[in-house]
């Protein structure tokens, strides 16, 4: 039997049974469709972070607290306001190349507005270092560190959320009880606070020395480098690592690229996806003994029909073909309803949730060659047990 | 007598040699339903075979039709023994050879009258069009040229019997083994059936082996096998 003909026989048994075909091809197709669907929020998520980790500017060191060995859990960091002028003081050229932080939640108040948000006491450089750009007003000053001057500077949604259709510009607040005077707003960031990252937006900063009075600390969380060029970002890491060992263990401190923190938080979710990728197959795997079953069943209503062929000339291989094929079809249907529905989902979900989508090639491809495998994969044990049905028992069966 | 057309040819065809076949249920219960039949069929030959219910009528038919292969003993095709046949190669006998017709008549209920007749034809070489215009032209032959779009289901039994008929004969094949041809059908419907086999047999130089409960068909074979117990109790040529 040529191919063509087998695959007519094929679909003319499919269409016999619609509605079971339909609904055998529903179980694949909805594993396709969860496969390509959190496939592409998996890999959303991923160019999501590492973009934003991106956005922070170019050849930046994060100097972090612990040997880098994160399955130890936070460390308490022992950096204080010093190192960061002492590494600033060994660093050549490119102007503020060195800013660090001390990191909390604080409660911020004013005329009668209330709202929780990040506060960043930071030292003067943050911004510059960090790209984070103003939008009025000034910046935080080395005046202002030394001096530890309670003044700050609000993310764009905590200006609106505090000061709402007013020029948040010299007017007063209170930080975690304190007050302060702002001096200037931020430029917004956008992204807003998808579920992978803080709001950008909303939090304040304040000058380091007024934050650690405010913590109760004297630490820093964080100090940062950035690079003045790609081909410099070992020597500065050479830097900072001579100038911490001065006055720290080595187990007390690490610097990390921007390229390596892209590269480990790039790789967890991969993994993170290829785990969705998994648990979507099983519910295809579950569609796919869904279409063996189904094809026993056929095999077993269409005995005689086989024998009948056989007695006709059909060869134990053009049988097996025909229920293969049938079976192929049944799921590569499937999977192409199946395709369709999950990138028409994942534009919907990046459309109306925070969380991005992207659909991707491999996913497509892996969902399509994945749908017609089951086919074969399951389809094989009722073909061959189609092709090789006895004919004469199978033509006395009634 | 047709059967005498066929001594011209006098060609040989098949031949059973010694054929038995045993069935075994289960572990250790062996039914013989053939124990040692030896007959010959040549081109264009008509025979008649009967026998009580269980002698080994069907058993015998389906070892001629290569669907089933003997315990022991031969079947030999155009002097090749079916036992050394590997299955691909039986599958072409049977498409090329043998046309079947059988008792419940076995069309595919959702395939028309025609499409029924084109199912041998889709196992050989071959486009959709020349298969069309035979299963057609077989059709016409069995008087159906007007039921060609017909499903079994909108056929009467002896329609359906044609189609069947039809279906064995696209083929063009050199032997037909009927098992019990007309025992689904009325007395005149069933003459009328066996006379179109024998008009094939007759014109198209077709051997004809037919399986029969009724002695007035036996009685127009050119020979006769009585099967009892699984052997030929009496295997005469009128
Ligand atoms: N698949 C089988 N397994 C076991 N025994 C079988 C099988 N097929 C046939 N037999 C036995 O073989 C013997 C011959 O059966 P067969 O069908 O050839 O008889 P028959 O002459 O065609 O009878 P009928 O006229 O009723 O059709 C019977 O005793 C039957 O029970
Ligand atoms: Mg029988």
């Amino acid at each position: 039997m040529s191919a063509r003909e087998a695959f007519r026989v094929a679909m003319q048994a499919l269409i016999a049974n619609r509605l079971r075909s339909a609904l055998t091809t529903l179980g694949v197709l909805i594993g396709v469709m969860s496969v390509v669907l959190l496939v592409a929020i998996g890999q959303g998520a991923r160019s999501e972070i590492t973009g934003a980790i991106e956005g922070l500017g170019s050849n930046l060191l994060f100097v972090l607290p612990g040997d880098g060995d994160f399955g130890g859990g936070p460390r308490r960091s022992s950096f204080v306001l010093d190192d960061v002028e002492r590494i600033d003081r060994e660093l050549l050229g490119g102007g503020t190349r060195v800013a660090g932080y001390t990191i909390g939640s604080e409660v911020l108040q004013a005329e009668g507005e209330r709202l929780t948000a990040t506060v960043l006491a930071v030292t003067a450089g943050y911004p510059a270092v960090l790209s984070r750009e103003l939008a009025r007003g000034q910046g935080l000053t080395e005046s202002d560190v030394v001096t530890a001057r309670r003044v700050a500077v609000l993310g764009a949604t905590t200006a609106e959320t505090l000061f709402p259709g007013q020029d948040p510009i010299g007017r007063t607040m209170a930080i975690g009880g304190v007050r302060y005077r702002v001096v200037g707003v931020l430029a917004r960031v956008g992204g807003g606070g998808s579920p992978f990252g803080p709001d950008q937006d909303r939090n304040v900063l304040v000058p380091i020395t007024s934050g650690q009075r405010l913590f109760g600390t004297d630490r820093l969380d964080a100090i940062f480098v950035r690079a003045t060029a790609t081909q410099t970002v070992e020597a500065d890491r050479a830097v900072v690592r001579r100038v911490l060992a001065q006055r720290l263990d080595a187990e007390e401190f690490s610097v990390i690229s921007q390229d390596e923190i892209i590269g480990v938080v790039g790789d967890i979710l991969q993994i993170l996806t290829l785990v969705l990728a998994a648990i979507a197959g099983i519910s295809l795997l579950v569609g796919g003994v869904g279409v063996s079953n189904i094809m026993l069943v056929s095999v077993s209503e269409r005995t005689r029909e086989i024998g009948l062929r056989k007695a006709l000339g059909a060869r134990t291989r053009d049988i097996t073909r025909q229920f293969l094929l049938e079976a192929i079809v049944l799921t590569g249907i499937g999977g192409a309803i199946g395709l369709a529905l999950g990138i028409a989902g994942a534009q919907l979900v990046a459309a109306l949730a925070p969380v991005p989508a992207e659909v991707t090639g491999w996913s497509i491809a892996l969902a399509l060659g994945v749908s017609v495998a089951v086919g074969l994969v399951f389809g094989v044990l009722p073909a061959r047990r189609a092709g090789q049905l006895d004919p004469v028992a199978a033509l006395r069966r009634d | 007598m047709s059967g005498g057309v066929a001594a011209d040819a006098s060609a040989l065809l098949l031949e059973a040699i010694d054929v038995v076949r045993t069935y075994r249920l289960g572990r250790d219960v062996e039914v013989p339903a053939l124990r040692g039949v030896s007959f010959q069929v040549d081109h264009g030959d008509y025979v008649a075979i009967v026998g009580s219910s269980g002698s080994g009528k069907s058993t015998l038919l389906n070892l001629l039709g290569v669907l089933d292969r003997p315990t022991s003993g031969q079947v030999r095709y155009d002097g090749r023994d079916v036992r050394e046949l590997p299955d691909a190669e039986l599958a072409r006998l049977r498409n090329q050879r043998i046309g079947f017709v059988f008792q419940s008549f076995h069309l595919l209920p959702r395939l028309t009258a025609v499409d029924n007749v084109i199912l041998p034809l889709v196992y050989r070489p071959g486009t959709k069009r020349e298969r069309r215009e035979r299963a057609e032209a077989a059709l016409a032959a069995v008087g159906l040229a007007d039921r060609m779009a017909h499903r079994p289901g909108e056929l009467s039994g002896g329609q359906q019997q044609r189609v069947a008929i039809a279906r064995a004969l696209v083929t063009e094949p050199a032997l037909v083994l009927a098992d019990e041809p007309t025992g689904n059908l009325d007395t005149t419907t069933g003459e009328d059936i066996m006379a179109l086999l024998e008009s094939i047999q007759a014109e198209q130089d077709t051997a004809l082996v037919v399986i029969t409960h009724e002695p007035e068909i036996a009685h127009r074979a050119a020979r006769t096998i009585v099967l009892r117990d699984g052997v030929i109790a009496d295997g005469s040529s009128p």
